[in-house]
């Protein structure tokens, strides 16, 4: 199997849609002749045209309110939002129209759209192109929410969400971009949203985490190893629906629980994941659930010093993970 | 007070006389569809007539009355074709009517019902918009679709004078002007977003002008004037048809009644001016008086399409307060195309199972 970059991964299951199926158009801002900014959309100007790979004004209501009009048409649009910091002037459209088009028309229009974003911090990108925004979104019926780590599950789990009935925003972490490679198969395939993997198999302390923290819990886990602690990790991949399953099986595992994400604390979705837990398997747990994420400030410095505070890295992770395995 | 100045030029005066531009579109009209006009603008208005007082008995739930618009509801409405795509405000339901949505579904709709917005096969009226302006970036990808398809088919987007304060305004026009988009932008500047007047709303005077700042064609319409509010949505289809990009139509009009059922106008507008549109600025008592004119409609014939739309509604009615009430768990339907698994534990646990949470 070739191996290949998260990046090259979304590029791969976007051209792959596109060729596959004509419905398949992709929005945003300099998406087309530029290939994103990030160059997400490499190449799909040249091989689809401009009426395929749209560069729109910047316009982000506008790029999620076409996407839904033409979703509703039978179309499958992708719209990029250049930043997830720049998502807010369309969550109106997201949060009062796609999520609840379904619902509303008693299930005679839906939304099958995908609204794409890079997040996440530890790339100097400063308080505007570093937010983690998926817990202004988990809240809110009606969207799925792809949060995906790898390159394999980068690919599939995009096509399923290409492929999905429903509005699904796929949160890339752009620091995953092109630190990290993996193998990912030529042939189509599909990763099913709603579905957790277990990357890992241990049995002192367990890890629930996604997209670039998850990969500090494998690094963690890998030189726990060597302290004779035996972690066991919990890709979630998809937040919403949340694979509840997965949860109580990997909490059952090891009876201790660590929740690592890059979004802030409060409100973050670790809550969610640590109430659930708490609420239907209290008697599983031999210590309390433990979050690790980021800090309750309102944006990611651009001092690289205090980045870093805000960062998670590998050893905020083992420090907490020790910490329960002492409990 | 809504200023008639700039206005394109009429085809009905107020008498109800057709001008010389009116008198050309009238010989182009069928007979047919000279009293269409007037049939629907009286079915309309004895719908919205009878929905207040459903209202009132507490048999529908809160609604916006829409008399007093007829004349652009109708007048663009016939202009449209099966094919075109209509994203309504929630005043629009003497559009969705003429576009084919049966008066039950409106009145399911003002009843809570979410059955209400379930359009026959081949109607393509999404349901009304209830937040402000975000209708209008919608109709755009709609419109795009239609260009991805190689189809014909035009979206209209329908908003009150608050909307055009909305940024999804400035982003849906801004859109149709940069692509050149089989679009239509219809505003009925009723004068009033609830109790703020339109000068609050804007600095220059008409909606219209503002075309021009997209790259779009504005036109400025007396929206009472049945025929001028359809001429110009059908020279707005034939442009969006023939690839000329985008039309912004101001129809310049005046709700009668309240915002809504819940308001209560009389707060904040002058009982001279409300007289003034009620009594002189009538649309449909207007073409009434063009019909009788021309011949094509006499006191017998008004008072039978009368009660036929009073029969027709009070069919509807039947039906819609016949419809049983939804079982407890419909609150669950429709939030995905499958319903996961969690939200399944969710509705079982509604029904009284022993399901854990979550």
């Amino acid at each position: 199997m070739p191996v290949i970059s998260y990046i090259d991964a979304v590029t791969q299951a976007l051209r792959e849609e596109m060729q596959r199926d004509e419905k398949v158009f992709v929005l945003g801002e300099d998406v087309g002749v530029r290939g994103g900014v990030f160059r997400a959309t490499d190449g799909l100007y040249k091989e689809f045209g401009a009426e395929r790979v749209i560069d729109t004004p910047l316009t982000e209501s506008a790029i999620a309110g076409v996407a839904i009009g033409a979703s509703v048409y039978g179309m499958r649009p992708v719209a990029e939002m250049q930043f997830a910091d720049f998502i807010m002037p369309a969550y109106n459209q997201i949060v009062s129209e796609a999520a609840k088009m379904r619902y509303r028309s008693n299930n005679d229009w839906h939304c099958p759209l995908v609204i794409r974003a890079p997040y996440g911090g530890g790339v100097h990108g400063a308080l505007y192109h570093s937010q983690s925004v998926e817990k202004l979104f988990a809240g809110v019926p009606g969207l799925k929410i792809v949060m995906p780590s790898t390159p394999y599950d980068v690919k599939g789990l995009l096509k399923s969400a290409i492929r999905d009935e429903d509005p699904v925003l796929f949160f890339e972490h752009k620091r995953c971009y092109r630190l990290i490679k993996g193998e990912v198969p030529t042939e189509d395939y599909t990763v099913p949203i709603g579905k957790a993997e277990v990357k890992r198999e241990g049995d002192d302390v367990t890890v629930i985490s996604y997209g670039l923290s998850l990969h500090f819990a494998l690094k963690a886990a890998e030189d726990l190893e060597k302290e004779g602690i035996s972690v066991h990790v919990l890709d979630l991949r998809t937040i919403v629906p949340l694979d509840k399953e997965a949860i109580l099986e990997a909490t059952a595992k090891t009876g201790k629980v660590l929740i690592v994400h890059e979004d802030n604390l409060t409100g973050g979705f670790g809550g969610e994941v640590s109430a659930f837990i708490t609420e239907n398997a209290f008697f599983e747990l031999d210590a309390p659930i433990r979050r690790l994420a980021g800090p309750d400030v309102p944006a990611m410095p651009y001092s690289p010093p205090l980045e870093k505070e805000f960062m998670l890295n590998p050893e905020k992770v083992k420090d907490a993970i020790r910490e329960l395995a002492e409990f | 007070m809504q200023s008639l100045e700039q206005m394109d030029s009429p085809c009905l005066d107020q008498d109800g006389r057709l001008t010389a531009k009116g008198n050309s579109l009238w010989q182009s009209l069928s007979e047919d569809q000279k009293l269409s006009f007037y049939h629907w603008m009286a079915m309309v208005r004895h719908f919205d007539r009878r929905s207040v007082i459903l209202q009132r008995q507490g048999r529908i739930g809160t609604y916006a009355p829409l008399e007093g618009q007829e004349a652009a509801q109708v007048g663009s409405a016939l202009a449209l074709s099966q094919e075109d795509w209509i994203f309504p405000s929630y005043r629009e339901h003497g559009v969705a009517m003429v576009a084919g949505l049966p008066l039950t579904h409106i009145l399911l709709y003002w009843m809570g019902r979410v059955e209400g917005n379930r359009t026959p096969k081949g109607v393509r009226v999404l349901p009304p918009y209830v937040p402000i302006a975000t209708q209008l970036p919608q109709a755009m990808g709609a419109s795009w679709a239609a260009k991805l398809k190689k189809e014909q088919s035009v979206a209209i987007a329908y908003f009150g004078d608050g909307a055009t304060s909305e940024g999804d305004f400035h982003e849906a026009l801004n859109f149709a002007g940069v692509f050149k988009l089989p679009a239509i932008f219809f505003c009925q500047n009723n004068g009033y977003a609830i109790s703020v007047p339109f000068s609050r709303q804007s600095a220059v005077p008409t909606v219209a002008e503002r075309a021009a700042a997209y790259g779009l064609k504005g036109i400025r319409v007396d929206g009472n004037d049945v025929l001028a509010t359809y001429q110009a949505t059908r020279e707005a289809v034939r442009r969006a048809r023939a690839g000329e990009g985008s039309t912004l139509i101001e129809a310049v009009t005046y709700r009668k009644g309240s915002h809504t059922t819940a308001d209560d106008a009389t707060r904040y507008r002058e009982k001279e001016e409300v007289e003034e549109w009620v009594q002189k600025k009538d649309p449909l008592s207007r073409y009434e008086r063009l019909l009788t004119a021309e011949g094509l409609l006499d006191e017998a014939e008004r008072i039978a399409w009368e009660k036929h739309c009073r029969e027709h509604i009070d069919q509807a009615v039947q039906e819609a307060e016949e419809m049983l009430a939804p079982p407890p768990t419909h609150l669950f339907d429709h939030v995905f195309a499958d319903m996961p698994v969690t939200l399944h534990r969710q509705r079982n646990e509604w029904e009284g199972g022993n399901e854990q949470n979550g």
